[in-house]
């Protein structure tokens, strides 16, 4: 099962995006909308780094011991993928936030009380 | 090595969907943190150490500590309304 | 009704994936190579392994891309961290009766020493990290995420303390007005903001790679005491 060697990765990443936003889709609690954007964000930033594999590659860092520069990953997603898991703290942070205070206002964290809670 | 880079996809997989199926916050938050560990090691096994050291300390670390104190402040159970 | 719609949704997301990846290869026997002729597309990854340390000084080549080739993505990301911080302080704004934190219920002796013998040695491995990120795995994130986890053990096992905010306000404020005061000097200097100015030095050596442990420092500081104030921020009034 060659094929499915070479794609369990891909195949794993698309499953946690997928979980992911069932979870945002079906659920109806605010923090559990918020753990499925976590998820979300785990699984794409996954994606990003397996993009730039090689097949026996090393780590894209010069040391006195590694010096070739030919068999090294794509370093490219890996500093894309930095920025984004801070990006990704941050977000979750802000929506914590904004949870703490719907709580405070609203007395529930149900999505569907609040929404007919509007006027 | 891809035999166990495949079982650590399955664990992840795992604790995805029991972080979406639990009841019980706190232990789909734990999950959440699970799912982190896991694709820090899966990270490393891509050659990506940087990377690997971020999810670890902000993703596995960081991120379930501030779901904690939101938890703390608001509710326990996903069907609770005021319940502390 | 609304589960059925979603799941359809989700297979319409999963078949548009299948359809439109199912050709992308997972570990290349070795990368593409670059423009050599008309029709072949550039790999700039392949170009910054290659050249990177030339042209950088940096030996970790992710640190290179990060601060040298691509440094204004970091001042970007450097930027939403900083407004996700500044809303989180505005939405919750401290309740006038909040606990004094001397009534919290201690930890146990053991926590307690553990936590205060840990936290030096935390903050001293968070800064050899961000000091060392153009020579080692690391960086100015890592480090800066070691350190706020250092005040969050403060916050879990000496409950009671506190940490100082006016403090972690004025190192935030100072970090990130150097990162910037740095990319201006470029400007004044060579014409480009974030030049690299400084000598790149010659590889291996801790000063070394130009402006890059410099504003690695800055972004170190400003990502630990950030993180850390969040951390203070959602932490009070927590039962």
């Amino acid at each position: 099962m060659s094929s499915l060697a070479d794609y369990i990765h891909y195949v794993g990443c698309f499953a946690l995006v997928l979980i992911g936003l069932y979870v945002v889709l079906v659920k109806s609690n605010l923090i559990k909308v918020i753990i499925g954007i976590s998820l979300i964000d785990t699984g794409v930033n996954l994606f990003l780094v397996s993009t730039g594999y090689l097949r026996a590659g090393t780590a894209p860092i010069f040391s006195e011991a590694a010096e070739q520069p030919g068999t090294m990953v794509d370093p490219v997603p890996q500093a894309l993928v930095l920025t984004a898991i801070v990006i990704g703290v941050s977000v979750l942070a802000l929506a914590l936030s904004l949870a703490i205070r719907l709580y405070g206002e609203y007395g529930t964290l149900d999505l569907r009380k609040i929404k007919e809670l509007k006027w | 090595m891809t035999i166990f880079q495949a079982l650590l996809i399955l664990v992840m997989i795992a604790a995805a969907v029991f972080a979406a199926r639990s009841r019980d916050l706190m232990n789909a938050v734990i999950a959440c943190a699970m799912v982190s560990l896991m694709a820090s090691i899966i990270f490393y096994f891509l050659q990506a150490p940087d990377v690997a050291m971020a999810e670890a300390a902000i993703g596995a670390g960081l991120t379930t500590a501030i779901f904690i104190f939101a938890i703390n402040r608001t509710v326990r159970h996903e069907d609770d309304e005021k319940a502390d | 009704m609304r589960k059925l719609i979603s799941l359809m949704v989700l297979l319409a997301v999963a078949a548009g994936i299948g359809l439109a990846l199912h050709r992308t290869p997972f570990g290349a026997e070795r990368a593409k190579t670059g423009a050599g002729s008309p029709g072949e597309t550039v790999n700039f990854g392949r170009y910054y392994v290659h050249e990177g340390v030339e042209e950088t000084g940096a030996t970790n080549i992710v640190s290179s891309v990060v601060l040298g080739y691509r440094g204004f993505d970091t001042l970007g990301e450097v930027t939403v961290l900083f407004i996700a911080a500044t809303g989180l302080a505005a939405v919750l704004r401290v309740k006038a009766t909040s606990r004094d934190p001397r009534d919290a219920e201690p930890a146990s002796l053991v926590v307690f020493t553990g936590c205060r013998f840990l936290f030096p040695l935390l903050l001293l491995f968070g800064t050899y990290v961000f000091v060392h990120g153009h020579l080692a795995p690391g960086g100015g994130f890592q480090g800066g995420a070691v350190i706020a986890s250092a005040f969050l053990l403060v916050y879990l096992g000496c409950r009671g303390r506190t940490l100082n905010e006016t403090g972690l306000r004025v190192a935030e404020s100072l970090s990130g007005l150097v990162f910037v005061a740095v990319g201006l000097v470029g400007l004044a200097v060579g014409g480009a903001f974030l030049l690299n100015f400084l000598p790149t030095g010659s590889p291996y050596a801790l000063f070394s790679a130009g402006i890059i442990p410099i504003v690695y420092v800055a972004i170190g500081l400003k990502v630990g005491s950030e993180l850390g104030a969040i951390i203070d921020r959602l932490a009070e009034g927590a039962r």
